[in-house]
């Protein structure tokens, strides 16, 4: 049961043992960042730099989709030239980096993640406020490792 | 499971929003619960607009030229739709915490505070984060439960916590943030063009008929609906141009209404707008064409709601989208939390005859506000918008606890 470590699985089989929020990082502006500082409910389950890794990629996704620039800005006025209603039919750039973000989370949970009883919730979810890292209770781990 | 399939219905989680909004058209349309001025701001410019096609443009399309219907038509949708789209869109609303995140928070507070001997105070929730080497105070929100982001404020109107919120403007019947500002900015920048547009073909259209059957009969013959235009046009030329010059301001300093007003970097303390660029060329094109953010609240998701809510935490799958154990199984807790809450169902139906009764509309909802609150001030009377038309802090939410 453990070796398939398919998400459905752990969800409905697992108990949740805790919760984890990293919380955003202000330093730069309202520009979406999220700490990448290591909490310590995590220090059995994972190491530092894989952490950190996801994060780092997450925030470098979110910095893209909020970059100011030629590209943003000729969006805007092209839109802005339409009223706005080219909208109705074109995905704006922010929609597309946030389904690679998705296809990024689904990803690394099932690679990293789930193997190791955690679970990364996208932070669209959660309003861009945190990322939630749910820790699942320990026994997957103790017969998958 | 599929037993307790089949007493769920499908509900869209904007049903299940906490915030006081009335939503249209199965959540795509999201707005503020009073709408009676927003109805007026559509009177008011939809009349304007007919009464200067109808009478002004037939005379001025044969006598001057073809082309000021024609561009005064493509104005008139253009403030149309940047209207209803500042009115009818998410202005950047927060979701409330929900309880894990919630306890997880209050547990960094307590851990914060220490041990606070009982009958003392315990310190204010206040928790300062450096932005850009500038201090800045993020205070906690007792109704959504988290740190509002900076520049993020609760509106006691709406009841929710919106992103880089500028004022709740009834005129447009929403609140003014993130995602809705260039919007609005647009709407007033197009509207002064408009009424100035309008105002001065009113002008040129007397002149003319004057010159060329004189003044009196020219009074004689039009119709008596035409000072109307004249007066509205007036009266609003002074407020919105007045109102686009103020934002005009506020945009080349990357500020919001709500920071202008609270003077939060107006120099005392030596404290400075961290957010600026101090480049009013970037911070214009920041606010106007920077990216287009996503509403976060995903309010026409599906949620399966089942009909013994509080035990919804033994089935954590009856999220459809995406079978996160921490969506539903932590909802009702979070909805419970706010007890003097309306559910959203009182929508459209209920709301629509507020254009007849927009007193009686705005005095019942929000006992809890001040009366003075919505009244605006009579000069504004006329004009769709103003400088002050109500911009809701937090404060008033924060002396509620």
């Amino acid at each position: 049961m453990a070796e398939t470590h398919s998400l459905q699985d752990i969800r409905q089989q697992a108990a949740i043992a805790a919760k984890v929020f990293i919380q955003r990082d202000y330093t730069n502006g309202t520009v979406c960042q999220f700490q990448t500082k290591f909490p310590s409910e995590l220090e059995t389950r994972i190491d530092k730099q894989q952490f950190e890794e996801t994060v780092r990629t997450l925030n470098n996704l979110y910095a893209e989709a909020e970059k100011l620039g030629g590209q943003s800005y000729l969006e805007g006025c092209l839109a802005c030239l339409t009223a706005y209603t080219i909208f109705l039919c074109m995905e704006t750039h922010y929609e597309k980096v946030l389904k690679k973000i998705a296809k990024y989370i689904q990803e690394q949970n099932d690679k990293i993640y789930a193997p190791r009883g955690l679970l990364l919730t996208d932070p669209i979810e959660r309003g861009l406020r945190v990322v939630e890292i749910t820790i699942f209770e320990d026994r997957s781990t103790g017969s998958g490792r | 499971m599929s037993a307790v399939m089949v007493t769920k219905k499908v509900t869209r989680k904007w049903e299940k929003l906490p915030g006081k909004n009335t939503f249209c058209c199965d959540g795509r349309i999201m707005m503020a619960r009073q709408k009676g001025v927003f109805y007026l701001t559509l009177f008011l410019i939809m009349g304007t607009c007919s009464l200067f096609f109808a009478f002004e443009c037939p005379y001025l399309a044969v006598h001057l030229s073809p082309a000021i219907p024609v561009f005064a038509g493509l104005l008139f949708l253009f403030v149309m739709a940047m209207l209803l789209r500042t009115s009818f869109s998410d202005p950047g609303v927060l979701p409330r915490a929900l309880a894990d995140e919630a306890t997880f928070i209050e547990m960094e507070i307590e851990a914060a505070n220490g041990n606070v001997p009982t009958g003392q105070r315990p310190p204010p929730r206040i928790r300062n984060v450096q932005i850009n080497s500038q201090i800045v105070k993020l205070k906690y929100c007792y109704t959504c439960k988290i740190f509002r982001p900076p520049r993020a404020s609760h509106c006691s109107i709406c009841d929710n916590c919106v992103d880089r919120f500028d004022h709740h403007c009834p005129w447009v019947g929403n609140c003014v943030g993130k995602r809705n500002y260039r919007y609005f900015y647009l709407f007033t920048l197009s509207l002064s063009l408009l009424t100035i547009y309008i105002f001065t073909f009113d002008i040129v259209h007397v002149v003319l008929r004057s010159v060329d059957s004189g003044f009196v009969s020219t009074l004689r013959d039009t119709p008596g609906t035409y000072p109307f235009t004249l007066l509205v046009c007036f009266f609003t030329l002074w407020s919105v141009v007045g109102l686009t010059g103020f934002h005009t301001y506020l945009i080349s300093l990357n500020q919001t209404t709500n920071e202008d007003i609270k003077g939060s970097w107006s120099g005392k303390n030596r404290v400075q707008n961290p957010y600026s660029h101090r480049n009013i060329l970037k911070n214009c094109c920041e606010v106007l064409c920077g990216p287009v953010y996503p509403s976060v609240l995903n309010r026409r998701e599906f949620l399966l709601e089942e009909s013994a809510g509080p035990a919804a935490r033994a089935t954590p799958q009856s999220t459809v989208t995406n079978g996160d154990p921490a969506t539903n199984s932590t909802l009702p807790p979070t909805t419970k939390t706010t007890a003097p809450l309306i559910p959203n169902e009182h929508t459209p139906e209920e709301s629509k005859p507020s254009i007849a009764d927009p007193p009686e509309k705005s005095s019942s909802p929000s006992a809890q506000e001040p009366p003075t609150d919505q009244a605006p001030p009579p000069p504004q009377a006329h004009s769709p918008l103003s400088p002050g038309d109500k911009t809701v802090t937090d404060q008033a939410a924060e002396e509620a606890h």
